[in-house]
């Protein structure tokens, strides 16, 4: 399994590929195609990360020491952007989801989408992949 | 350049008095379409407010020195025009505030905590934005009220005998909007403050997007509360002001305490100033005061009558032209519209569509438009809004249309 930052890596190198914006966000709209989409009957209020604009939904697993993830929008571009998050963190340790820096996002061109203001629900949806491993690596130790 | 039948509006010489107009934004000129949310500012309101701070700041209606009697002039001459502009009675009636959403909070805090008691009704409608919705949630919340919505059809039109309905001897208010910021709809306000009337209950009115769009006469309205924002008017932000007839300003206790709004203070008993000076504690926002007055010279010597012909002309426009459009919705059909326009690009979502047209460095807004109950009432989450102000084009409209089609192209 490649490390966080070899993952950041790789979406860093395919998206230098691309000349123009309208490219880069047809991409994004090919990525949501092929998140790993959580069931309907999980769209519920608890797993919804709001955002002012577009809605997400995020759910997480461990399997194995590995946290996995899978998540939609109501919004194209969003579900784009979030399973770029879940290609780079689902599968890897909780420990190194939560110390990613995920400097990746700002290298591709698509900062201007982490501000807050955008309200995309991108920070909040790091913050909650972040939150998910934390908790389960509490409650991994709490086990021990 | 610009076409226009506005004859006598010269569009090109206007558009110059907007620095922020001249840049580009992603590679293409700057399309400004967020008027509702803020409008750009002529250099005439940055000069007069750059003017300000070169030669008379100064704290006003404090010394006998040559400063401040020149910024105290400055001051209330404002005050002067933005009655005059408004037909108030009297320039008294002028409270300065930070614009629409503090004098809403203003009223709810001052008139609202004295007359509004635990059973009480405050009547609000379904397209109101959430500044004319939270303060007076928060009273109803403090004293125990409650909220009675005057319902909205499908065109963004208030239903005015649902409304007849709601009063009872219960009500004590009705705060609704001139203007929609959301669907544009030019609400029947006179009507609904003679409906209020003839129940013997005040109206409050959010005129944030009142003010920019024709003429405002609060005397013609018989309003007892009108707000309204500098900065939607081509002014600066951080002014607005609260016109309330006299005597309901007379008889509201202070808001705010500290300078200015008091008469005399000793450790046992303060004596509140006259008004609208009770209500205006703390050294006020000259600078914003003096920019304002400054925009409403600008947005006069243009000619209100001129202004609205020329944005009428551009909203019929860009109706037409979207109407002609496949899957194009138009949320908001109101038969009297301001220049406002909020659509839905076939089933994509308003983000989408905002991330797309932005990169063609046109500026709409996208999303609720702090009005999510009307958002709700649709039963969508959200919409394109593209409005416009008195330096748009249709030549900047046809980039728009061109956005559309990209993002159709996108993700249709």
């Amino acid at each position: 399994m490649a490390t966080i930052k070899e993952k950041e890596q790789q979406i860093i190198s395919e998206f230098e590929n691309f000349d123009d914006w309208m490219d880069k966000y047809n991409y994004l709209i090919e990525m949501g195609k092929s998140i790993p989409q959580i069931d309907e009957s999980q769209k519920v209020e608890s797993n919804l990360i709001s955002g002012c604009q577009s809605r997400v939904w995020l759910t997480a697993y461990m399997d194995d020491g590995k946290l996995y993830f899978k998540g939609d929008s109501d919004a194209v571009i969003t579900k784009g952007i979030a399973n770029l998050l879940i290609r780079v963190l689902s599968g890897q340790s909780p420990d190194d989801i939560i110390n990613a820096d995920l400097d990746f996002i700002d290298k591709i061109g698509l900062r201007e989408h982490l501000s807050p203001t955008r309200s995309n629900g991108l920070v909040s949806m790091i913050k909650q992949m972040k939150f998910y491993a934390m908790a389960f690596k509490a409650k991994k130790a709490k086990q021990q | 350049m610009y076409q226009t039948t506005n004859t006598g509006y010269n569009l090109e010489k206007i558009r110059k008095d907007f620095p922020i107009l001249q840049q580009e934004v992603n590679g293409s000129p700057l399309v400004y379409f967020d008027n509702a949310a803020t409008t750009q500012k002529p250099l005439q309101v940055i000069n007069a407010i750059t003017d300000y701070y070169h030669r008379e700041n100064s704290n006003v209606h404090r010394g006998v020195h040559r400063l401040s009697v020149m910024a105290t002039e400055s001051f209330e001459n404002v005050r002067q025009k933005i009655a005059q502009h408004i037909n108030a009675r009297y320039s008294h009636e002028i409270v300065f505030t930070r614009g629409t959403t503090e004098s809403i909070n203003l009223v709810a805090s001052t008139w609202g905590k004295k007359n509004v008691k635990k059973g009480d009704q405050i009547i609000i409608s379904a397209i109101e934005h959430h500044s004319n919705i939270v303060p007076w949630q928060m009273l109803c919340e403090e004293v125990g009220a409650r909220l009675r919505i005057i319902p909205v059809d499908d065109a963004g039109e208030m239903d005015l005998e649902a409304y007849r309905d709601l009063f009872n001897e219960k009500t004590r208010l009705v705060a609704v909007n001139h203007i929609s910021n959301t669907l544009g709809t030019i609400n029947p306000v006179k009507e609904i403050v003679e409906i209020a009337h003839d129940n013997d209950i005040p109206v409050l009115i959010d005129g944030a997007q009142g003010l920019p769009h024709g003429s405002v006469d609060v005397q013609d309205l018989h309003c007892e509360f009108y707000c309204f924002s500098g900065h939607k008017v081509y002014g600066p932000t951080g002014i607005g002001g609260l016109y309330g007839k006299e005597k309901f300003l007379e008889e509201m206790p202070p808001y705010q305490g500290g300078g200015e709004m008091i008469k005399s203070v000793t450790f046992e008993k303060t004596d509140y100033n006259d008004i609208p000076y009770k209500f205006e504690a703390g050294t006020p926002n000259v600078a914003g005061v003096i920019g304002f007055g400054a925009a409403l010279d600008y947005i006069n010597n243009l000619g209100l009558e001129n202004i609205k012909k020329h944005e009428d002309e551009l909203m019929h426009y860009a109706t037409t032209e979207l109407e002609k459009m496949d899957g194009i919705t138009i949320i908001g059909k109101a038969r009297n519209k301001a220049s406002v326009i909020s659509l839905l690009i076939g089933d994509i979502h308003p983000y989408d569509a905002g991330t797309i047209i932005d990169h063609f460095g046109v500026a709409v807004r996208t999303g609720n438009h702090c009005t999510q109950p009307i958002m709700d009432h649709y039963g969508i989450p959200g919409t394109v809004r593209a409005s416009f102000g008195l330096y748009n084009t249709k030549t900047e409209i046809e980039t728009l249309l061109k956005a559309i089609n990209k993002v159709k192209e996108m993700f249709g």
